[in-house]
Formats: structure tokens, sequence, C-alpha cells
């Protein structure tokens, strides 16, 4: 295998193990504050255990989030030292900034954490809000060098040379506000549903006492909540996603949804496989008119299939299966969250039937693909570029050797660490089984 | 001062932060495995000192790569070339180092497997990060478009091992001196004694170490030597400051074993920070030598004015932040006696 490949499985891997950490980082303390916040409203001490409980489990996500962020932070300048040198000239900014955001964070979560018995209420849902904030704002930051990549701008490329640079066009670029978006609403929609699964588990258990049931079923309503709302908001986003695919990479639009050939009233293809033999999707279903007004907002507006463009710019056509497969998922997410929510307002005496709590522990795990999905489409479907029509991935690329060994090494380090960080929660929960905290009337200290 | 210059000052001043509380932080590691089975007061106060200091140290590692990316995106280019089998090693090294160091504090039973981890790392990952240091002064690095570093020249060279010696001792020496204050800190004259005699004895290792590391540059480096003996009054100043800072591990104090370690401490340190200024001074203007200079790697000069303003903003916001944490856990008496297991948990 050659070094650039290698080195994309290497990056891909460990961003794909990262994300796993960083989304929940951003999901979970959201929903450390609102169940601060709920703690405070309605002075009801469950919401405190939970909050205290979550954050536990948070904690303990750190340990693995830090250096694996570290690792791909640094990783950046040793697989792709001709990106990082523009990076360094254009869109610097952004990531000097997340290093702050990640100090507020740490700060105040130490605060948050050891101060919690010092602390009024109040100071204490503006901490943990402060490390909401710090967690969001990490996201946005490095989703903006990311936006930058596929709509780059504040630069001019003369023959190698990186000159007229203009930070701040670099950070608004054109796909920076509706990617930030999304990255930050499926974070809070991820983040929420695994807390969905985990009370969702909790809860076809049997063995629990009234009080253990109160408590997840609590935590449950209020995780679903959030996660319904956040899922909605994402397919709205997804409109305009299309939109601005349309608009500024037509190409990755056209990939995405599998189009060879530029039309009016496109039609929406979903599954199916792209063959550029046919060129059509083979064995999907097509909604006429739907790509089109996806995009343009008209079902007789002119989208740009793949033909249009130079096949060797052309990404795999298999980004169209990850493409559905991350949007299913997200339909998925809210058919089931709001037909949940739905059965709880309406058969309110009833509780959750077992069926609709094993669909409730898949959605964790389920929105976590979607996360992954996502990810790996938006990096695979912007081949051959690193940064989109101005540097090939192959220029980017390390030229150094080595890099199968350091792949081996890297994967059997994150293989452990998973293993690793799975054994500690389980233990962890084990130990401090929930009930005898929900009877210690000490209920405030950490 | 030309930006090139303020941009390297500023890369010396996180870099000097971070080989400092490096320093302390893997030197604790160290000692906190050397003497866990013998002493358990000197490992108890390593593990306590170490389970807070490492996450901000580690920041300090993130803030140096990237501010080298943003202020040099040319070094960055090279480095990153040049140096990913080390590099590598030492993310690798770190992250099981940190994951252990969370692990431990929620299962107990890691606390064992941690301290060998966080001991053994705390020699390698050092070891692996001097060893930059004496590459870059030049003549290891190969090839025509594709560099390489020469592993048999560097392996061979033993500029690399008087670095590295230097690295480790310098590391020893300054953690040992910090664990001695904190120790004294804390009431406990028996760890304070054990790790006195430490600094005792590698503070003439870490001088010797620093004497061989500059002659074996002599014929490696003449050009940087020529430039070091520009400023023979900032390594004279850092040596009369290294012999204050010994000395006063025998300076009288009111406990009944002699020392004033915070005094050692902060001489020291300040040594630390003359000589890695000097040697730094001496090394501009190349990165590496013979093939960058600061001013071939240096950014766009819009970019680094935005740089400059965000490390202003980012300070403006995190000052007030580290002023609440402050008050909070180091002046608040409800904190600083809270029984040890209460302390330190996340």
């Amino acid at each position: 295998m050659d070094s650039v490949l290698l080195s994309r499985m290497l990056f891909g891997t460990s961003m794909a193990f990262h994300i796993i950490f960083a989304t929940l980082g951003v999901g979970v303390t959201l929903m450390i504050f609102f169940a601060e916040l709920m703690h405070w409203i309605r002075k009801d001490r469950d919401y405190g255990v939970m909050a205290k409980r979550w954050t536990k489990g948070f904690a303990i996500l750190l340990g693995v989030a830090i250096p694996s962020g570290t690792i791909v932070g640094v990783m950046l300048s040793l697989l792709w030292p001709g990106f990082m040198e523009i990076v360094g000239k254009v869109i610097a900014v952004p990531f000097q900034i997340e290093i702050f955001a990640f100090f507020l964070e740490a700060v105040f979560m130490s605060i948050y954490v050891y101060a919690a018995d010092r602390l009024s209420s109040l100071m204490r849902i503006i901490s943990v809000a402060i490390v909401a904030f710090g967690a969001s704002s990490s996201a946005v930051l490095i989703n903006i060098a990311h936006s930058w990549m596929n709509t780059p701008a504040g630069f001019q490329l003369t023959e190698g040379r990186v000159t007229d640079v203009d930070p701040w066009a670099a950070v608004l670029n054109a796909s920076m506000p509706v990617t930030s978006k999304h990255v930050l609403a499926t974070a809070y929609m991820t983040g929420a549903f695994v807390l969905v699964s985990i009370a969702a588990y909790r809860l076809l258990r049997k063995a629990s006492s009234a009080a253990e049931r109160t408590y997840h079923k609590k935590g449950l309503m209020l995780a679903l909540a959030v996660a319904l709302l956040a899922s909605i908001y994402t397919a709205a986003n997804g409109h305009d996603t299309a939109k601005m695919l349309h608009n500024e990479m037509p190409l990755k639009l056209a990939a995405a949804e599998g189009l060879f050939e530029t039309q009016a009233s496109a039609p929406l293809a979903i599954m199916g496989i792209p063959d550029p033999e046919q060129e059509a999707v083979v064995g999907g279903i097509e909604i006429p008119g739907m790509l089109s007004w996806l995009a343009t907002g008209s079902t007789d507006g002119v989208v740009q299939g793949l033909n249009d463009f130079p096949q060797e710019e052309w990404p795999p056509l298999f980004v169209h299966t990850l493409f559905n497969l991350m949007v299913g998922i997200g339909f998925s997410l809210i058919g089931i969250a709001g037909f949940a929510l739905l059965w709880s307002i309406f058969f309110r005496k009833r509780g959750f039937p077992a069926w609709l709590l094993i669909l409730l522990i898949a959605t964790g795990p389920l929105s976590m693909l979607g996360i992954e999905f996502g990810w790996i489409f938006s990096c695979v479907a912007r081949q051959p570029w690193t940064i989109y029509g101005i540097q090939l991935t192959s220029n980017a690329a390390t030229q150094s050797g080595n890099i199968g060994i350091l792949f081996f090494l890297f994967i059997t380090l994150y293989i452990v660490l998973l293993v690793l960080t799975i054994l500690v929660l389980k233990y962890f929960f084990s130990r401090n089984p929930l009930q005898r905290e929900l009877t210690v009337s000490n209920g405030e200290a950490f | 001062m030309t930006e090139p210059y303020i941009a390297i000052l500023i890369i010396w001043v996180f870099l000097f932060v971070y080989a400092i509380a490096g320093s302390i932080d893997f030197g604790a590691g160290f000692w906190a495995m050397y003497y866990s089975d013998r002493e358990t007061s000197a490992t108890v106060l390593a593990n306590r000192y170490l389970s807070p200091s490492w996450e901000v140290t580690n920041v300090f590692l993130v803030l140096l790569v990237i501010a080298l990316v943003g202020f040099f995106p040319g070094a960055a280019f090279y480095m990153g070339t040049l140096m990913i089998l080390p590099f590598s090693l030492v993310l690798i090294l770190l992250t099981i180092r940190s994951a252990f160091m969370v692990f431990s504090f929620t299962v107990k039973k890691y606390t064992k497997a941690l301290v060998y981890i966080s001991g053994i790392t705390g020699l390698l990952i050092p070891a692996l990060m001097i060893a930059v240091l004496p590459v870059s002064i030049g003549g290891f690095i190969g090839g025509g478009e594709r560099q390489y570093i020469l592993f048999n020249e560097t392996l061979a060279s033993p500029a690399v091992y008087t670095h590295v010696g230097f690295g480790l001792a310098t590391e020893l020496f300054l953690s040992a001196l910090l664990l001695s204050d904190y120790a004294r800190e804390s009431g406990s004259e028996k760890a304070y004694a054990i790790y006195r005699k430490n600094a005792v004895i590698l503070g003439p290792v870490t001088l010797f170490f620093a004497v061989t590391a500059l002659l074996t540059l002599i014929p490696e480096a003449p050009w940087m030597v020529e430039a070091m003996v520009d400023v023979w009054y900032l390594f004279a100043l850092s040596l009369i400051a290294a012999v204050i800072g010994y000395s006063s591990l025998w300076w009288p104090s009111q406990s009944a074993a002699p020392g004033r370690p915070r005094a050692g401490v902060l001489l020291i340190v300040l040594q630390f920070g003359l000589a890695s200024f000097a040697y730094g001074y001496s090394h501009m203007p190349y990165i590496l030598y013979p093939d960058l200079t600061i001013q071939d790697a240096f950014t766009d000069p819009v970019m680094f004015r935005w740089l400059l303003y965000g490390y202003g903003g980012g300070l403006a916001i995190l000052i007030p932040a580290f002023y609440i944490f402050w008050r909070l856990f180091m002046k608040d008496k409800r904190y600083l006696q809270a029984k040890p297991e209460e302390e330190n948990q996340y």
C-alpha cells in the first residue's frame, strides 16, 4: 500500500476513535447542564444525583478524550505536513482559540466537581454552563477548520505560495454556518440518545426498586426530549446543507445522491448503488423532483450531475451509501423518539413496553453510527482533495515511510483503550449503585 | 525586534513552561515508581502532586504544537516529516499514561499498574523529546527530495547521548527539588529527607551532563558554539544561579533538616530559563541547521498579527478564570484541609 492511503487510514481511524469521545463530551456536558437546571427548578434530588452520575461518566470519558485529542492534533502535522503548512498561514486562529476554550472547560469542570459543596446552586449551574459552552465552542472551532477544507476562502495560492491572507474570510467561509449548526445539533442529539439508551436499559431490567425506576424514568424523559428536539433541528438543518452543497460543492452533492446527468426536476435516490456504467443508481427508490426541491427549493430546479465534472475529480461513489445511512439513521431516530414521547403522553399510566424500551436502547449506538457515517462521508466525498479545489490529498500527505507500523501500533492502542474505558465505566457504576446514592441523605456533596 | 523573533520568543516561553512542568510531572512519575516498594511516604507524595497537574501539562504540549504550526508553518512541515517516528511513540506513551491517570482514580486496582506506567513513560517520553534537540543542530538529515533522519548517524553521535543524559538529569533533579518543597509544605519531613538527598546527588550530575553536552557540540555544531561564546555572560549567570540554588539545600531552616527548597526551586528554574534562552538564542536564526531558518518558516504577517490578538484575548478570558480557581482551591481552607481521599478524584 502506498503511504498516502496508509496515512488516510491511520488518520481516519484516529478521528473515528476520537470523535466518539469528543461528541459525547459536547452532548453529555449539555445534558449535565439540563439536569442541574431541572434540579434547581423542580428542587428534585433525583436530578442532582443524575447530574453527579453523568458527570462521573463524563470525567472517565475525558481521560480518553484528552489524549486522543492530543494525538489527532499532533498527528495532523506528522501525517499531513503539506496541509498544515497552508493551515498555519490561513486558518491557525480557530485551532489556537480552541485551546483556550478547552482550558476554560477544564478549569470550570474542576470547579464544578471539586467545589460543588461550596457553591450556591446558581453558581453551580453557571459553572456547568461554562463547561458546556467550552465544549460546544471547541466543536465549532474545530469544525471551522473542517468547513474551510470544503469551501476554502481567505487566501490565494499562486505558484505554491500562499498570498492575500484574510483570516476572517477563512473563518467565515461559505459552509461554516450551516455545518457548525449540524455538528452541534448532532452532538447534542447523540449525547442525549446515549443517555436514553442507558436509562432504557436500566428500565428493562426488572430487578430495580421503585425509587430507581422513577429516577431512570426521569432521566429517560429529559434525555428523550432533548434528543427529539435536536434531531428534528438536524433534519431541518439538513435541508440547508443540501442548498449549501448545491451552491458551493455541486460535485459533492451529486456524489452523495448518485446523480449522473445534470437535470431539472432531479429525483432523490434512496439507497441503491450508483453504477458508472449505466450512469444511474441501481436498485434504489426514486422520489421524482425531490432532490431539486431539497437543493433549490423548487421541484423543477436544475441540479448538476457527476458528468459535469472530470472523472478524476469524482469522489468514490460509495459515499452515496454512507450518506443514505446517515440520513436514514437520522429519520429513524426522529421516528423512535417521537413515537416514544407520544406513547408516554397517551399511555401515562402503562409505562413503556419492553419492545419500545429495546428500540430506545438502540438509539444511542445508532446515533453514534450516524455521527461516524457522517464524518466519513464528509471527508471521503471531498476526495481527491484535502483542501477542495486547491490541494490534492496526495500533495498534503507525508513522504516518510514507516506508516504501516505506526498504523498497527495506534490501532492496538485504540482497541485497548476502548475496552479499558468500557471496563472502567462498568466497574465504577457497579461499585457505586444508584440505590445507595438515592438513599444517602446528603445528596449535595460530590 | 522583527516579527519572526517575537514569534520564536513566544515559542520559547511555551517550550520553557512545558519543559519545567513536564520535567516535574514526568519526574514525579519516576519517583513514585522508584520508591513504590520502599518508601510509601515518598510515593504518596509524588502521586498526590501528579494527579491534578498532568492535565495542565498536557495542554501546554498541545499549545506548543499549535503555536509552532501557526507561527512557523514551514517548521511544522519539516519537523512533522522528519520526526514522525519519535513523535508518534511519544503520543502513544503519553496516551497510555494519561488514560491510566484517570482510570486509576476510578478503579483502585489499576493504581499499581499506573505507578509503573507513569514511572517508565516518565523516563522514555522526555528522553525521546530531548533527542530532537541535537538532531536539529544539523548533520543527521539525509536524502534529497524525500528527507529523513539518519538513524545510524544519530545513534552514533555522542551529542545525542549527552543531551538525553542532560534532559533526564534535569528532569529528576528538578522534580526531586520540587517534591522536597512539596514535602516540606505538607509537613512530611521523612519524604523531605528522601527528596533532598536525591537533589543533592543529582545537582552535580546535571552540571556534568550540561558541560559534556556543550563540549560534544563543539565538533558537531561549530556555528552554534561560536554564537554561544557571544552570550557567555548568560551562561555565566545561569551557572551562578545553579550554584546558589544548589547551596540552598544546606541553608538553615526552622525545620529539623536543613535546606530551603522553595528558594532552590525558584533559582534552578531561573537557571534553566537563562541557560535555555542562551541555548535557543545561539541556535538562531536556524530552526534546523542548515536547511531552515525562522525567516523561511515564518507564517503570513497578517496571520501573525491575528495570532497575537488571539493570545491576548485568550489570556484576558483565562486570567479571571484562573483567579476564581485559585481562590477556590489554593486559599479556601475548607479545601486545603480536606481528607486525602476526598481530593483529586477527577
